[in-house]
């Protein structure tokens, strides 16, 4: 069927029928690159979720049998341990596949409440201005004056290492970016005609905010939730790698790194596996991510 | 850009810096363990003497007037006793800052000297396979990480090549007493080669690492704004009138072009101070980062307080000079 007769086939014109988020889907769909790397993040999310039935063995099992035995390509190696074992003899590649819960799951929660936070924060101040965005404003600035890693550093610190603690850490500076966002397109949007005419029939400003704006701004702020995954992701594999993050016998991939640094002279593969997994998951959201910007927002296109 | 402009944003700062404080101050008042307790450690001592040492620190008064005392005492670089070390916190971290400083400047300098031709190239070059390598490496530069590329590199230059050495700053064999604290410059000016190549081969792996992700975000930003300039009619024009390709290019594009490049690269040096940390940890670098790393480990709160503190006043001033950067390369720009 020709593009005319699809038309015609379809009838009078509907213009309501492609919402600009579908239209957008399809675009970031037809780009195959950012399309097979969210692929690949959905793999690494399907291997969280079902790490024990994916794992070949328990990731905690110790055997000081298999102390350092290398990857199944190499001599001494065996299929069994496909990625060979670490020094308390537990597999390299079951590690891998439950680190990932750690990895993803705090990707995920903290982007998710950071958002939050930031939508609601910067709605509010990009909305109502005055002195609540005056507040708001100042105590972004103010966050901003920290370096992530080091705020992260001080807080883990103070609060002591564990899962919570580490989400707790990263939302406390995290949510300034969303912020950020949403408030710039807020003060954008609040000029527009629709929320005039929202303001018009006496809509409340609640209402203005959650219903009106906020789903006309949404595009950005996925976009830049993806992006921030990413960053999220590498600084907890940051922390664990200095001791702060999931407290062991929990795999995390930063703390795994951190485990085979001792080994380089004889066991490369123990620190060289879990750094593998970080690049791939780190790579695949910033390539999807990009693909997803470049399918939302005609701005960034050069 | 005028001098009231200046001071006016200068004057911005006051409020940022004192946010600063008070929530370094709050890090410090909700840390768990009290501080007398972590100084007796193991010694038997009377209440009174616990008394005593609780009002010496000023424990014994309300919160307010302890953040006063706290800001009072920032100010003059007095950030009490490092129970480590037995010593002022502030000494102990300037024994350590001229390390980190340098392998920060040196990270500096080869993020700058390779990101900025690399794009350049890459925005002239726009499409080819030169310009798809750079946009595939600068991916790479910021999804790596950096304690992992780190490792990667002492695996591949220290151990399976022996090139380079594995960790610190200097070779063991070599005594050089300070002058600057910077080891490259001291090692020059006690008139010791021998011992600045050994230094340099120290710094580069560390330099290298910390720097890459800087390379890789600079290396984007002058390709993009290249690529803007290079659009501009008075490139066109210059053109036109027959001006031979490299002077338009080195004459005309380049200086506006590097513009974006200097501003991000001085933000980007703020968050060059978190990879310190990790960088530090990795190539067991004698700086500032490793010592909060370690602090933290023995509850040596004082110090890693200090050095928050440090390090974020260090960071709002960059981005400050960053911005007074920026207006002055772009008159265009209003602060």
């Amino acid at each position: 069927m020709s593009a005319t007769e699809e038309i015609i086939a379809a009838g009078p014109a509907e213009p309501a029928r492609e919402t600009p988020f579908r239209r957008n889907m399809r675009a970031f769909a037809a780009n195959p690159l950012a399309l097979g790397s969210a692929v690949v993040v959905g793999l690494f999310i399907l291997m969280a979720i079902f790490a024990p039935l994916v794992a070949p063995h328990d990731p905690a099992d110790t055997d000081l049998l298999r102390r350092l035995q290398p990857p199944a390509w190499l001599p001494g190696g065996d299929w069994a341990h496909p990625l060979g074992c670490d020094a308390l003899g537990r597999d390299i590649l079951s590690r891998i596949i439950y680190g990932a819960r750690v990895s993803i799951f705090i990707g995920a929660a903290v982007v998710l409440v950071a958002t939050t936070i930031g939508i609601l924060a910067g709605l509010a101040a990009g909305y109502l201005r005055g002195w609540v965005d005056v507040a708001i404003s100042r105590f972004v600035d103010i966050l901003l004056g920290f370096p992530y890693l080091i705020f992260a550093i001080g807080l883990m610190a103070m609060m002591g290492p564990g899962l919570g603690n580490i989400i707790l850490a990263l939302v406390y500076k995290e949510w300034v970016i969303p912020c950020r966002v949403v408030r710039g397109e807020t003060l954008a949007a609040r000029e527009l005609e629709y929320v005039e005419a929202a303001r018009a029939i006496g809509a409340s400003r609640g209402y203005i905010m959650l219903r009106e704006i906020l789903p006309n701004i949404l595009s950005p702020v996925i976009v830049v939730s993806t992006i921030r995954m990413a960053h999220v992701i590498i600084l907890e594999a940051s922390l664990s790698f200095l001791g702060l993050g999931v407290q062991p016998p929990t795999a995390s991939w930063g703390a795994m790194v951190a485990d085979g640094r001792a080994f380089i002279l004889q066991a490369w593969w123990v620190s060289t596996f879990p750094g593998v997994a970080i690049l791939l998951l780190v790579l695949a959201i910033n390539v999807a991510s990009q693909g997803l910007r470049d399918a939302f927002d005609p701005r960034f296109h050069e | 850009m005028s001098l009231a402009r200046l001071v006016e944003r200068l004057l911005q700062l006051i409020p940022v810096l004192l946010g600063v404080s008070v929530i370094v101050f709050v890090m410090i008042t909700l840390t768990p363990g009290d501080p007398v307790d972590i100084m007796i450690g193991d010694e038997i001592v009377t209440e009174e003497q616990e008394e005593a040492m609780r009002r010496d620190l000023g424990l014994d008064r309300p919160v307010h007037e302890r953040f006063l005392v706290f800001l009072g005492n920032a100010v003059q670089g007095d950030f009490g006793e490092s129970f480590y070390h037995g010593r002022p916190v502030a000494d102990v971290i300037a024994e350590r800052l001229p390390a980190t400083i340098e392998l920060t400047l040196v990270a500096m300098i080869i993020a700058l000297v390779t990101a900025i031709p690399l794009g350049v190239l890459a925005a002239i070059k726009r499409n080819s396979i030169l310009d798809r390598i750079a946009t595939v490496g600068s991916l790479l530069g910021v999804s790596l990480p950096g304690f992992w590329f780190g490792i990667l590199l002492i695996m591949l230059f220290a151990v399976q090549l022996d090139l380079l050495p594995v960790s610190g700053r200097i070779g063991y064999a070599f005594e050089i007493e300070p002058i600057t604290h910077f080891m490259l410059i001291d090692t020059l000016l006690r008139g010791r080669p021998d011992a600045f190549l050994d230094a340099l081969s120290h710094i580069i792996l560390p330099a290298i690492t910390l720097g890459l992700p800087m390379t890789a975000i600079l290396m984007r930003v002058t390709r993009a704004s290249m690529l803007e300039v290079l659009r501009q009619d008075y490139v066109t024009f210059a053109e036109a009138k027959g001006l031979a390709r490299h002077r338009i290019l080195f004459r005309h594009a380049l200086k506006n072009a590097l513009i974006p490049t200097v501003s991000v690269a001085a933000i980007e040096t703020g968050s060059l101070l978190g990879g310190n940390m990790i960088v530090e940890t990795v190539f067991g670098w004698p700086g500032l980062g490793r010592l909060v790393v370690e602090s933290i480990f023995v509850r040596n709160y004082p110090l890693v307080q200090a050095a928050v503190l440090l390090y974020a006043v260090t960071y709002v001033m960059l981005n400050f000079f960053a911005d007074i950067l920026y207006t002055v390369l772009n008159p265009r720009v209003k602060l």
